[in-house]
C-alpha cells in the first residue's frame, strides 16, 4: 500500500465539516467482537470454512451468538488454545497444522479456510498470516487459505466482516486494464435482497454486476481501476480502502435503506453508468412506491416518537436517517461503535441539526443520558434491552437488525415495522 | 490445541460472573478486551434478569495495549465502586488479559479501596465455568466469612444452602423446594448463597450448625473450608428424585436432631404412584442414555433405574472434576462411563447405544433431534426455555413429580408418533385427517379410500371363510396381519388361506 494511496482515506477522518461536534467517548463498551460477523458470513459464503484461533471465550461467544445455528453442522469452529500451547510458539504452528489438517480431511469441499484470529492469538501474537501463507501452500489448488482478526481489540461486531472482505480484495482477479465500466456491490447481503437488486441493475441497463462478498467464496469477481463499487454496508472502512488500493471507485451514495435511501443509492449508479433519467424513473418508480406505501403502514406508530440508538454496528447513523426522514421519527442520541464521516456524510447531512451523534461508548454515562432523555424507543443490544425494559422503556434489540433483510424497497416496510412493533407491544400489554 | 464448535461450559470467569450475579451488594470488575460483554446477555436474556449483571469491564483495545491497561483497570474499578458502591469487590482477569500479565489483585490492593476485594486467579487456558464458580464462591466465603462467629448450637437447627447461583439450571426452584422440606422439619435458614446472599450475609456465614451443598459443583470447595474453619458438617446428599429426597430428609433430620416424619410424610408426592400406575407398565426397560454435569447426571441415573423402571444404557459428564461420582455410578448400573467435553464424542456414543430416551442437556436434545430420538433436559447448558416462567424444580417431592411428567412426555409423544406412522394407511391416522375432532367438518380425503384396498387384495387366495376371519381383527393391525399371512403362506408354498393359514401365520410371527 502506497502513502499516496492512503492518504485520502487519513483525510476521510475529519472530511465534511459537521455543524455539530461529535461526542467522542471512551470508557466500558457493552458492543461484540468481530468474531460475530462469522454468524452470517459463514452462510453467505457457503463453501467457506472459519477457523478462529482463539480460547474458549471466543467458542463460548460464538456459540451463545449463533443460537441454534450450531447444531446445523456449521462452517465455523474454534481451536481453542490450552495451557501446552502457550509454552512455546513453534508448538503452536504445529497444532494448527494438525488442525487445519484434520479440518480438511473432514470437509474437503471446503474451498476457502479463514483463520480468524483473535484477541488471545493477537496478544501472544501468533502469526497467522504466516500460518496461512505456510499452509496455502500446502493446499494450492484445493483450498485458499486466509487470514483475518475479529478480535475484540481491533473490531467491533460487524468490522469483523469488513476485516473479512478486506482479505479477499487482495485474492480478486485482475480486471483487463481496457474493460469496460463494472458495477460492485460491496457488502454481505440476504440472497433475497441481493437478487432484487440485481435485477433491478439488469433493469437499468448496468452491467455486469458483481458482489463481494460473492455466494461462493472461490468465485471472487475482479477489480480494477474500471470498477465502480457501491457500498451496501456503513462499516467497510477497510475493504473500501483496499478496492481503492486496486483502482476501483467509491460511487458515493446514501445507503441503501427506506425507499429515498434505495433510490438514492440505485441513482448513484445510474449517473456513473450514464442511464437516461426517464428511464431511471421509470425502472425505480414502482418499487419506490411500494416502499413508500409499506412504510406508510407503521409511520402513524413512529411518527414523531424520539429514538436513541445506542452504538453496535455503525448501522445506525443511515438508519436514523430512514427513520427521521421517512417514518417522522426524532433522532435524539444516534451513537455508532465507529464514525467513518466520508461514507456517512450524507446520511449525516439528512439528520436533524439536534440530533447528538456520539462515537465510542461510555456505557454507564450514556445509559444515563438515556434515562435524562426518555426516547420513547432505544436501539441496544440485548445485553441491555432487558435491563432497560424493566427500567421502563421500550427497546428495539440492535442484533436483529445485522440478521434480517432490510435493505431494498421491499424490505422497506419490513425495515418500519422492526421499530414500530415494540411501540405496539407496549400499547397492547395490558399485563 | 482443541478443535471445539460447541462447548459444554464457558471460561471460568463466566463461572465468578454467575457468581456475582447471584449476590446482592457485590460487584466484579473483570479485566477483559472489548466484546467479552456478550456475557451479559446470558443473564439478560437465557435467564431474563430485568438487571444488568454486576459486571463492569475494562473492554481494552489494541491501541490500550503496552500503555495503561494497568491504568485502565484501575479506572474502571474507581468508577464502578463510585457508581454501584458495592459491599465487596471481586476483581479478576479475563482470558485475553491473563496474557497481558496486569495483575488486578496487586493493583486492587495498591488502590486501597475502602470495601473489601476479593482477588481471583481464574486459570482460562486450564479450567473452565464450574471451575469459575466454585473457586469464586470459596473466595468470597474465605475473604468475608467472620470467624470470630461461631456456630450458634441452639435447639431450632441453623443451616446455610450453598451452590444456587445465576445462570443454574433450576436452581430458583429447587430452593423452594428444599426451603419446604426444612421449614416442614422446623429447620431455620441462616442463608442461601451465592444466590440473593450479600458480601455483608456472608460474614454471617459462621453461624450456621451445618451446611447443605445443592450443588456441588458450586458449592463444595466452600463447603469443605467451611468445615474446617468453623466445623460445619455438610450434608452432601442432592435431593433430586423421591429415593434421594428421602436420604436428604433423613440425613438433614439427623443433623438438625429432629423427627424426619413430617417431611417424609409429604402427600405431594405423587410421583411413586405414577410410576406404579398400570399406564407407565410400557415404561419397563426402556433403554436411557443419560449425560449432563456429573450431579444431575448421577441423580437423574438412580430416578432412571429405581423409579421408573428404566434400564441405563450410558452415563456420563462434561466436567471431569466430578468424574468420580460418575465412574462409581456407572459402574452400578454396568456401563462404561464417558467423561468428555466433546460432544461428537457424546454423539457417537448415543449412536452406538441406539438408546430409546436420551437425558441431557441442549446438545444432547439437538443430537436427539437429529436421531428423532425422545430426549428431555436434565442438565445445564440450556436454552431460554429451560428457565421457564412456571415453578419447575428438580428437587424434592414436587422435583420428582416435574422430571416424571417431563422425563415421560417425549416418551408419550414418541409412542403417538410411532402409532400414526404404524397406521398410516388408515384413514383415521392419515396424515391428509387432520385433527380427529375436526373430522367431522373437514374431512381433508374423501372417506371411500380404505374400502378399496382390502377387497382387492384379498382376491382369490383368500377362503371366504378365512377372509371374514381376518375382518373381526381390529382395523389397525388388520393390514399387519394380512401381510403378514400372505408372507408366510408364500414362504410355506400354500395355495389357499384359509383359518389354519391365518393362526399358523400369527403363530410364526409371535415373538
Amino acid at each position: 500500500m502506497s502513502i499516496t494511496q492512503t492518504l485520502p482515506a487519513n483525510g476521510s477522518d475529519c472530511a465534511p465539516v459537521l455543524n455539530k461536534g461529535v461526542l467522542r467517548e471512551r470508557g466500558q463498551r457493552e458492543v461484540f467482537c468481530g468474531l460475530t460477523g462469522i454468524v452470517w458470513l459463514h452462510r453467505k459464503m457457503q463453501d467457506a470454512f472459519f477457523l478462529v484461533v482463539g480460547s474458549r471465550t471466543c467458542a463460548h461467544l460464538l456459540q451463545s451468538a449463533a443460537g441454534v445455528m450450531i447444531f446445523a453442522e456449521p462452517r465455523f469452529a474454534t481451536a481453542i488454545i490450552e495451557e501446552r500451547d502457550l509454552a512455546g510458539m513453534a508448538d503452536c504452528h504445529d497444532e494448527l497444522d494438525r488442525i487445519v489438517d484434520k479440518l480438511l480431511t473432514r470437509r474437503p469441499e471446503i474451498k476457502t479456510l479463514f483463520l480468524v484470529g483473535s484477541c488471545p492469538s493477537e496478544v501472544i501474537k501468533m502469526d497467522l498470516a504466516k500460518a496461512a501463507q505456510r499452509l496455502g501452500t500446502e493446499y494450492a489448488g484445493q483450498t485458499r487459505i486466509l487470514n483475518y482478526s475479529g478480535s475484540g481489540i481491533e473490531t467491533t461486531f460487524t468490522e469483523g466482516e469488513d476485516a473479512c472482505l478486506a482479505t479477499l480484495v487482495p485474492e480478486m482477479p485482475v480486471a483487463r486494464p481496457d474493460a469496460a465500466q463494472e458495477l460492485l456491490i460491496v457488502g454481505a447481503l440476504p440472497d433475497i435482497v441481493e437478487d432484487q437488486f440485481l435485477r433491478l441493475f439488469a433493469e437499468l441497463g448496468i452491467e455486469p454486476v458483481h458482489c463481494l462478498p460473492a455466494r461462493r467464496a472461490c468465485d471472487l469477481p475482479s477489480v480494477g481501476p474500471n470498477t465502480r463499487y457501491l457500498l451496501a454496508q456503513p462499516f467497510l472502512t477497510e475493504t473500501a480502502l483496499a478496492l481503492e488500493d486496486r483502482g476501483a471507485q467509491r460511487l458515493d451514495a446514501l445507503f441503501p435503506f427506506g425507499a429515498e435511501g434505495t433510490t438514492a443509492w440505485l441513482r448513484a449508479a445510474a449517473d456513473a453508468f450514464g442511464v437516461d433519467e426517464m428511464h431511471f424513473n421509470r425502472v425505480v418508480a414502482p418499487g419506490r412506491e411500494r416502499a413508500k406505501r409499506a412504510i406508510a403502514h407503521s409511520r402513524e406508530r413512529l411518527e414523531g416518537k424520539r429514538i436513541t440508538f445506542l452504538p453496535d454496528s455503525q448501522l445506525e447513523v443511515p438508519l436514523a436517517r430512514f427513520l427521521a426522514t421517512e417514518a417522522g421519527m426524532i433522532p435524539v442520541e444516534v451513537g455508532t461503535p465507529y464514525l467513518h464521516r466520508q461514507h456517512t456524510a450524507r446520511e449525516l447531512e439528512l439528520l436533524p441539526e439536534s440530533t447528538r451523534i456520539s462515537e465510542g461508548q461510555d456505557v454507564d454515562k450514556q445509559l444515563d443520558r438515556v434515562r435524562e432523555d426518555k426516547p420513547d424507543l432505544t436501539v441496544c443490544g440485548l445485553g441491555l434491552a432487558n435491563p432497560l425494559e424493566s427500567e421502563g422503556f421500550t427497546t428495539k434489540w440492535a442484533i436483529e437488525l445485522v440478521f434480517s433483510p432490510i435493505h431494498g424497497f421491499e424490505q422497506a416496510g419490513d425495515l418500519a415495522e422492526l421499530f414500530a412493533r415494540p411501540l405496539r407491544r407496549r400499547d397492547v400489554l395490558r399485563v | 490445541m482443541q478443535l471445539s464448535v460447541w462447548t459444554y461450559e464457558g471460561p471460568p470467569h463466566v463461572g465468578a460472573m454467575r457468581v456475582a450475579t447471584a449476590m446482592e451488594g457485590m460487584h466484579y470488575v473483570l479485566h477483559a478486551p472489548q466484546g467479552d460483554t456478550y456475557a451479559d446477555l446470558l443473564f439478560t436474556m437465557i435467564e431474563r434478569r430485568g438487571k444488568r449483571p454486576p459486571v463492569t469491564y475494562t473492554t481494552f483495545q489494541a491501541r490500550d495495549l503496552g500503555k495503561d491497561t494497568a491504568q485502565l483497570f484501575q479506572d474502571a474499578a474507581r468508577d464502578a465502586l463510585e457508581r454501584f458502591k458495592p459491599q465487596a469487590m471481586m476483581v479478576g482477569a479475563s482470558c485475553t488479559a491473563e496474557l497481558i500479565q496486569d495483575d488486578p489483585a496487586g493493583l486492587a490492593e495498591a488502590m486501597r479501596l475502602p470495601c473489601p476485594v476479593i482477588p481471583l486467579e481464574l486459570p482460562s487456558y486450564q479450567r473452565k465455568e464450574n471451575w469459575g464458580a466454585a473457586e469464586s464462591f470459596y473466595q468470597i466465603v474465605r475473604k468475608l466469612a467472620d470467624t470470630a462467629i461461631t456456630p450458634r448450637g441452639e435447639k431450632r437447627a441453623l443451616v446455610n444452602i450453598l451452590g444456587p447461583a445465576a445462570l443454574g439450571f433450576r436452581h430458583r426452584d429447587d430452593v423452594i423446594e428444599v426451603r419446604k422440606i426444612l421449614d416442614t422439619l422446623g429447620i431455620e435458614v441462616n442463608m442461601v448463597a451465592p444466590l440473593g446472599a450479600s458480601p455483608a450475609d456472608i460474614a454471617r456465614i459462621g453461624a450456621a450448625d451445618f451446611n447443605i451443598v445443592l450443588y456441588p459443583e458450586i458449592g463444595d470447595e466452600a463447603a469443605r473450608w467451611l468445615e474446617k474453619t468453623f466445623h460445619q458438617p455438610a450434608i452432601r446428599t442432592v435431593p433430586i428424585g423421591v429415593g434421594a429426597t428421602r436420604e436428604f430428609i433423613t440425613g438433614v433430620a439427623a443433623l438438625a436432631g429432629v423427627d424426619p416424619e413430617p417431611a417424609l410424610g409429604d402427600s405431594s408426592s405423587r410421583m411413586p404412584w405414577w410410576s406404579r400406575s398400570v399406564d407407565s407398565t410400557y415404561l419397563t426397560g426402556k433403554r436411557v442414555f443419560i449425560f449432563g454435569d456429573a450431579t444431575h447426571a448421577v441423580a437423574a441415573a438412580r430416578i432412571a433405574q429405581e423409579e421408573l423402571g428404566f434400564v441405563v444404557c450410558g452415563l456420563g459428564c462434561y466436567n471431569r472434576e466430578f468424574a468420580r461420582d460418575v465412574r462409581a455410578a456407572a459402574k452400578k448400573y454396568g456401563v462404561e462411563p464417558l467423561i468428555t467435553d466433546d460432544h461428537m464424542e457424546v454423539e457417537d456414543a448415543i449412536a452406538a447405544a441406539s438408546p430409546e430416551l436420551v437425558l441431557g442437556t441442549q446438545m444432547e436434545r439437538h443430537i436427539a433431534k437429529r436421531f428423532g430420538m425422545p430426549c428431555a433436559v436434565i442438565s445445564s447448558p440450556v436454552h431460554v426455555q429451560d428457565f421457564p416462567a412456571r415453578h419447575s424444580p428438580q428437587m424434592g417431592f414436587e422435583g420428582a413429580n416435574v422430571i416424571f411428567d417431563s422425563w415421560v412426555h417425549p416418551l408419550v409423544m414418541g409412542l403417538e408418533e410411532h402409532l400414526l406412522v404404524m397406521f398410516r394407511d388408515d384413514f383415521e391416522f392419515s396424515d391428509e385427517a387432520g385433527p380427529s375432532h375436526h373430522a367431522a367438518h373437514s374431512p381433508k380425503t374423501a372417506a371411500p379410500k380404505v374400502e378399496i384396498e382390502e377387497p382387492a387384495s384379498e382376491g382369490e387366495l383368500w377362503t371366504e371363510e378365512a377372509s371374514r376371519e381376518l375382518k373381526k381383527i381390529p382395523f389397525f393391525v388388520r393390514g399387519k396381519a394380512r401381510r403378514n399371512t400372505e408372507a408366510f403362506a408364500a414362504e410355506q408354498g400354500r395355495a389357499e388361506i384359509d383359518i389354519a393359514t391365518l393362526y399358523d401365520a400369527k403363530a410364526h410371527y409371535a415373538r
